[in-house]
């Protein structure tokens, strides 16, 4: 099976989940990276280090701003000259779009957020799940190429070898969009919830702190937003010593505590994370289909009978303020941190 | 200006979806418009607000779908249309997208088309996308916020490393996120209005198509291994004991 690989980045930073597309593309024939972009020798050079066989490289200052219609133009062009078997994709914000556009080029169909991609003789076998969750789908593509996107941590990582290299092949870039970027309102730290490995989440608890004694002068409103801030510096400061990332239920994003890009769940992000721990998340429904796939998950809740106790393998009933500081007191010791 | 808003009707969140021979089975729950697009009608409303116009609601389902618009029409929208027909069973996203690109022109085109970022049921989050190729618009993808001024549009697009700020001539699609602004809900006069709607049906010769072949398609349906697990509740005499517990339990599992 021939595959082109698209390397997911945002100048240059790389989502990681592009080198678990690699790393499947290997194991079932050849796999060529393609990177879109400028100046991304660095980018190029780690590709190679996690397998790619060659890299097919667009380099231009018109590709250097992500927009879907360049992009998927210039890999609709790409792949129509080349004729994979397969495209790949890390499922990201962009690359479903870039996934959607390319197929109609190509007049071919997407197997989209895929947790399983195989081949049985000639044949892929890809699932997914649907209904958040709830049930999984084994689906196929009878369109070529066949576009797959796979969700990020459902796939082993591939080792990444500083000796390897390969050739870089230039590719065509079609500039042409009819949209313009303005700029960016960049996050002070790029949160990825989807790609961690630990995720320490604050819910609407995370604000009920009495103890703390706002700012004079602070209205209702202003009091409860800076309550939350306090109780999500340690959330990060647990997130911080187990290395992990800052997530948050719908109540606590919708409260105006934290932005939406930390948010988990149905209308955020559903995560994959090895360990999972909710401080102050009641677990509505809707956030619990955010995290199914995670696979240990501790749950802090004053309310003894809060419904995350129910997808939790570990509770501790009781007050966040003073158990978490507690905890990552502990854990410092014991990681030796 | 002129406004659609794409919409979906999809098993509501809370019910058990289950395999049943074969097919997708849940109960007595109550299918709902989808979650999502409650964003794609509120945000076509707060365009219709700020600019003038109107919002067209475009549906594909079957009669039961109906619901789904009813509820666009009773948060505000002017217009529904239901889009049905017994050869769209197996539509895939890419079909999906050629019956709404032929339905958006039917209705006589339109500035901007909004949808919401994806469905509950399928989750493939793809159509708001082909659509815009197919219809050779830009497409502007889960915008937080928009404003329109002199047949442009600018967006602010939430993406994993923070916002990106667009702009755009219209026509243009969007797919529309929670940032825009809790949807609102139907108001009496407009649950009054939605029930008495005439929402015209729309069949795929209407819209002058053959029924698009699918190239996904579902050869299994495959139930998950359950999730139920047992909760231990961590006990001790000082929340220090607790974490300490709790740390080496969490070590034990080796997930760090």
């Amino acid at each position: 099976m021939k595959t082109l690989v698209y390397i997911d980045h945002f100048k240059g930073e790389v989502q990681p989940a592009s080198w678990e597309a690699l790393g499947v593309a290997k194991s079932m024939g050849s796999a060529s990276a393609v990177i879109f972009g400028s100046g991304l020798d660095a980018l190029v050079k780690t590709a190679f280090e996690f397998g790619a066989e060659e890299v097919l490289l667009a380099d231009e200052a018109g590709l250097l701003d992500y927009r879907v219609e360049a992009f998927a133009s210039t890999l609709s062009a790409l792949a129509a000259a080349r004729k994979p078997d397969l495209i790949l994709f890390p499922t990201t914000a962009r690359t479903r779009e870039l996934a959607a556009m390319s197929a109609v080029d190509l007049n071919t169909g997407v197997l989209v957020d895929l947790t399983g991609l195989s081949l049985n003789g000639d044949n892929l076998v890809a699932t997914r799940p649907i209904y958040e969750g709830k049930l999984n789908e084994r689906v196929v593509c009878s369109g070529k190429p066949v576009v797959a996107t796979l969700r990020a941590r459902a796939f082993p990582r591939p080792a990444q070898d500083p000796a390897k290299g390969g050739a870089v092949i230039k590719v065509e870039a079609k500039t042409e969009s009819p949209t313009t970027v303005e700029g960016y309102e960049v996050a002070e730290a790029v949160v990825s919830v989807s790609d961690a490995g630990v995720i320490v989440s604050g819910g609407r608890g995370v604000s009920n702190n009495p103890s703390l004694t706002p700012p004079a002068g602070m209205d209702e409103k202003g009091a409860e937003i800076w309550r939350a801030q306090q109780g999500f510096k340690l959330i990060g400061e647990l997130a911080g010593v187990l290395g992990g990332a800052v997530g948050a239920s719908r109540a606590a994003v919708d409260g105006g505590y934290i932005p939406y890009a930390h948010q988990v769940g149905q209308t955020g992000k559903v995560v994959a994370p090895d360990l999972y721990i909710a401080c102050g998340i009641s677990g509505a429904i809707q956030h619990i289909v955010g995290i199914r796939s995670a696979k240990l998950v501790v749950a802090i809740n004053k309310d003894a009978e809060a419904p995350i106790f129910k997808v939790a393998r570990y509770g501790v009933v009781g007050d966040l303020f003073t158990f978490v500081p507690a905890l990552s007191a502990a854990f410092k010791k014991k990681l030796g941190k | 200006m002129k406004i659609v808003a794409c919409i979906k009707q999809v098993p509501d969140s809370e019910a058990k979806v289950k395999a049943e021979n074969g097919q997708v089975s849940w109960g007595e729950s109550p299918l709902v418009i989808n979650p999502f697009d409650e964003y794609a009608v509120e945000g076509a409303l707060q365009l219709k607000e700020a600019n003038g116009g109107t919002v067209s609601a475009v549906c594909i389902g079957p009669e039961s779908a109906r619901e789904a618009l009813k509820h666009a029409l009773a948060m505000g929208a002017d217009e529904a249309i239901l889009v049905s027909d017994a050869a769209l069973g197996a539509l895939d996203t890419l079909g999906a997208a050629r019956v709404l690109a032929a339905a958006i022109n039917k209705v006589g085109g339109a500035d901007l088309v909004t949808f919401g970022r994806q469905t509950l049921d399928d989750g493939s989050g793809l159509t708001a996308a082909q659509t815009a190729r197919l219809l050779g618009w830009p497409m502007l993808g889960l915008v937080g916020h928009l404003k329109v001024e002199g047949g442009k549009v600018q967006a602010s697009r939430v993406i994993e490393e923070g916002r990106q700020i667009v702009n755009a001539k219209l026509p243009a699609v969007l797919s529309i996120v929670q940032s825009i602004g809790e949807p609102r809900y139907p108001s009496f006069m407009g649950i009054r209005k939605a029930s008495k709607a005439n929402i015209p049906v729309w069949s795929l010769s209407d819209l002058g198509l053959a029924a698009p072949a699918a190239f996904v398609s579902r050869a299994e349906l495959i139930t998950p291994p359950s999730h139920e697990v047992v909760c231990e509740i961590i006990q001790g005499d000082s929340p220090e004991q607790i974490a300490e517990t709790l740390a080496d339990k969490i070590l034990s599992e080796k997930v760090l």
